[in-house]
């Protein structure tokens, strides 16, 4: 609170100090310099989100051409001869390449011509994105023509949920990478919840404050400070080398990561049972039933929606992690979404990575949309979090 | 024996084995962080019976390439030190700034509503950093740079270490605003009540007593720019440079272990086995400033009685 005085009061003021107006401009200095540093980051967030939004949101609509397509022996043997010479360098190569099954899956298209929507190839989207592009004049002239007659279209990107990654940028998808985050996550769980709420029940129950338990303590806060790549050296080096598991495997990689997100739920663990009153355990105690018996029928279910907060806290940060995983090998090029632990996949955030790294120039906004998805998901897990921390409150 | 007997026999029984699976559980976590040592360590030995260790840690050529690769670390060292330094410079003063603003100035009701924003930050995967580093930053920096008639590469120092300094800002602003809050309001109404300015009272009274957690909080910070590996992967170039000059691309030591171990080198090559020896030297440095930053918020913990941190 700034106390103002006219000016002519000075000589009579005993208090007066003639060093205060400077100190009180100081003092609003910082101010202003703390609400500064905040609003940076911010403002920040708002850029880098906007930045990512507008360039991500093209990805979700794709070039097609709506034009004839001959169904034939030629077609089915050289899937090429199954458009118009013309229009062959402005159609997706790895469209075409389905040619065969198409009339595989229905046998009536054999010897008919159909118009049809036909994915576009790269250069003819990002053309009528008016992004950069190598279309030659000709091909271009070509695409507007189409346009023209509304034969040339920009439609929503099923392709991109519905495939796996791709050499050919128009059909590369997210599909598996997502079964790949999915598979990841499940052993990450498997492993991490149980041991993860175990440890934090013998730490906050059972152990008594010891040599044995300050170890652990001092290890589960240093754990939760070591740097992620590490965690992928250890998991070269033991499940890979060691243990002979399969490289690049779903099974490695969530091994990796639950050893990562093993602190996180410990921790939180730890705080959601300490959070119980000891008067529910002493009424157990009362009422003669054991030390386990109370924690697995009294503690832990009041616990229980802080256990689950801090989890699904720890799932959301191992979703995004990816350092460790690409030392263990989970970048590989997966075009197929694998059925099995074991098989090579990749994951969520190891996609991004190597789409960022692809020289053409579609890749990148297929980086910023898989960014978008990614990011959407981990924000709604984290407003999950926060939802059952509000809902499952209690104050006792 | 009578069946109350047996049946408290075989509680007793049941009940010692879900114990011992408690303590099984927690032993896992210890033998993680022995693991990461041991499995670190084991394959550093061998490649320090390949390469002295002493070239390692003062030469200055790193080229691990098949024929005539050497191995000094020191332009890696180099790299890493400027990057690290960069992100700090950035994450200290606005993380500082945000958790004063914060705990300081802020109501709660404001306070409630910023600190979930910031945290927001922390919740974004590093790879997403990276690509907005490569992408959007490094590009943009380039051409401020050709503004100033200076040239700068588009692997340079500075857009990794300014994004990954805000990666950061979130790591010192929310553990600093805990510790600021933390500090007895007796002491801030003891020199408001002497006559100091609000910001008098922060900068002299109010920060002072909170700087061991400050300090950690510093620490925890530095220890996640040193390991930090998918914005300099992305952003921060592979040429291990001897250099001061921030707009130049260099490297960094995560860097270096991501560039070893992927692709198809034979596990027992030095080119491969660097990897660890470079990841040894990161599992020391980090170790240590976590034993550091722990000892000080601990300390710090006792002489305010916090138990909340």
């Amino acid at each position: 609170m700034i106390i103002r005085r006219k000016n002519k009061n000075k000589e009579e003021n005993p208090f007066y100090d003639p060093t205060l107006n400077k100190r009180h401009r100081s003092s609003r200095r910082f101010k202003a310099f703390a609400l500064g540093s905040l609003v940076f980051s911010i403002v920040f967030l708002a850029f880098f989100l906007t930045d990512i939004v507008t360039k991500g949101l093209p990805a979700f609509k794709q070039a097609y051409l709506h034009i004839d397509v001959t169904f034939n022996e030629a077609s089915i043997k050289d899937s090429r001869q199954a458009i118009d010479k013309k229009y062959r360098k402005i159609v997706s190569r790895a469209w075409l390449r389905n040619v065969p099954r198409l009339v595989e899956e229905n046998p009536t298209l054999m010897n008919k011509t159909m118009t049809m929507w036909v994915l576009a190839d790269d250069q003819v989207d990002q053309y009528l994105k008016n992004h950069y592009y190598k279309l030659n004049r000709k091909d271009r002239a070509l695409v507007d023509d189409l346009k023209a007659y509304g034969q040339a279209e920009l439609k929503f990107n099923k392709i991109f949920f519905t495939n796996g990654d791709s050499k050919i940028p128009e059909y590369a998808g997210l599909k598996s990478a997502i079964v790949g985050s999915i598979l990841t996550l499940i052993i990450t769980m498997l492993v991490a919840f149980p041991i993860g709420v175990m440890t934090a029940i013998y730490l906050e129950e059972f152990a008594e404050d010891n040599k044995f338990t300050q170890i652990i303590e001092v290890n589960i806060n240093n754990l939760a400070a070591i740097p992620s790549i590490l965690f992928g050296l250890l998991g070269l080096a033991i499940f890979i080398n060691l243990f002979g598991l399969p490289r690049s495997s779903p099974l490695v990689g969530g091994l990796t990561l639950a050893l990562m997100t093993l602190p996180i739920i410990i921790v939180s663990s730890r705080a959601a049972l300490r959070s119980v009153p000891d008067s529910i355990r002493q009424a157990g105690y009362g009422l003669g039933l054991t030390k386990i018996q109370v924690t697995k029928d009294h503690v832990l279910p009041l616990a229980f929606p802080g256990i689950m907060t801090g989890s699904i806290i720890g799932l959301a940060q191992a979703m995004g992690e990816t350092a460790p995983l690409i030392i263990v090998g989970m970048i590989a090029f997966i075009p197929d979404a694998p059925t099995m632990v074991t098989e090579a996949a990749t994951v969520m955030p190891a996609q991004i990575f190597t789409w960022a790294g692809m020289p053409e120039r579609m890749y990148i906004e297929k980086t910023a949309a898989g960014i978008i998805v990614l990011l959407s998901v981990l924000i709604s897990l984290n407003t999950l979090a926060i939802y059952l921390r509000k809902k499952f409150e209690v104050k006792w | 024996m009578t069946p109350f007997e047996t049946r408290n026999k075989s509680r007793e029984l049941k009940e010692k084995l879900i114990k011992f699976l408690l303590i099984t559980a927690s032993v896992i976590s210890i033998l993680t962080t022995f693991g990461i040592l041991f499995s670190i360590l084991f394959e550093a030995i061998e490649f320090f019976q390949l390469r002295s260790f002493w070239y390692f840690i003062s030469g200055t050529e790193w080229s691990p390439g098949i024929v005539n690769s050497k191995f000094g670390a020191v332009p890696i060292f180099a790299g890493t030190f400027i990057i690290t330094f960069i992100a700090m410079a950035v994450s200290i003063p606005i993380g500082l700034g945000s958790a004063i603003y914060m705990s300081e100035y802020a109501s709660g009701k404001v306070r409630n509503a910023l600190k979930p924003l910031l945290e927001i930050l922390a919740g974004i995967p590093t790879v997403v950093y990276g690509f907005f580093a490569a992408i959007t930053i490094a590009p943009l920096i380039v051409k401020v740079a050709a503004y100033f008639g200076l040239e700068a590469s588009f692997n340079s120092a500075l857009a990794s270490g300014v994004v990954m300094g805000i990666m950061i800002i979130p790591v010192i602003a929310s553990l600093s605003d805990d510790v600021i809050r933390a500090v007895p309001d007796s002491q801030r109404k003891a020199s408001l009540g002497l006559g100091l300015t609000h910001g008098e009272t922060i900068r002299n009274i109010v920060l002072p007593s909170a700087m061991p957690g400050i300090i950690s909080a510093t620490l925890l910070g530095l220890s996640k720019a040193l390991g930090e590996t998918m914005i300099v992967v992305m952003a921060a170039g592979l040429r291990p440079n001897l250099s001061i000059n921030p707009l130049e691309d260099m490297t960094t030591v995560t860097v270096r272990i991501v560039d070893a171990l992927v692709g198809d080198q034979a596990f027992d090559s030095p080119a491969t086995l660097s990897a660890f020896a470079l990841g040894l030297i990161l599992f020391v440095v980090t170790l240590v400033l976590n034993i550091v930053s722990l000892t000080m918020i601990k300390k710090f913990k006792e002489k305010y009685k916090v138990n909340t941190l």
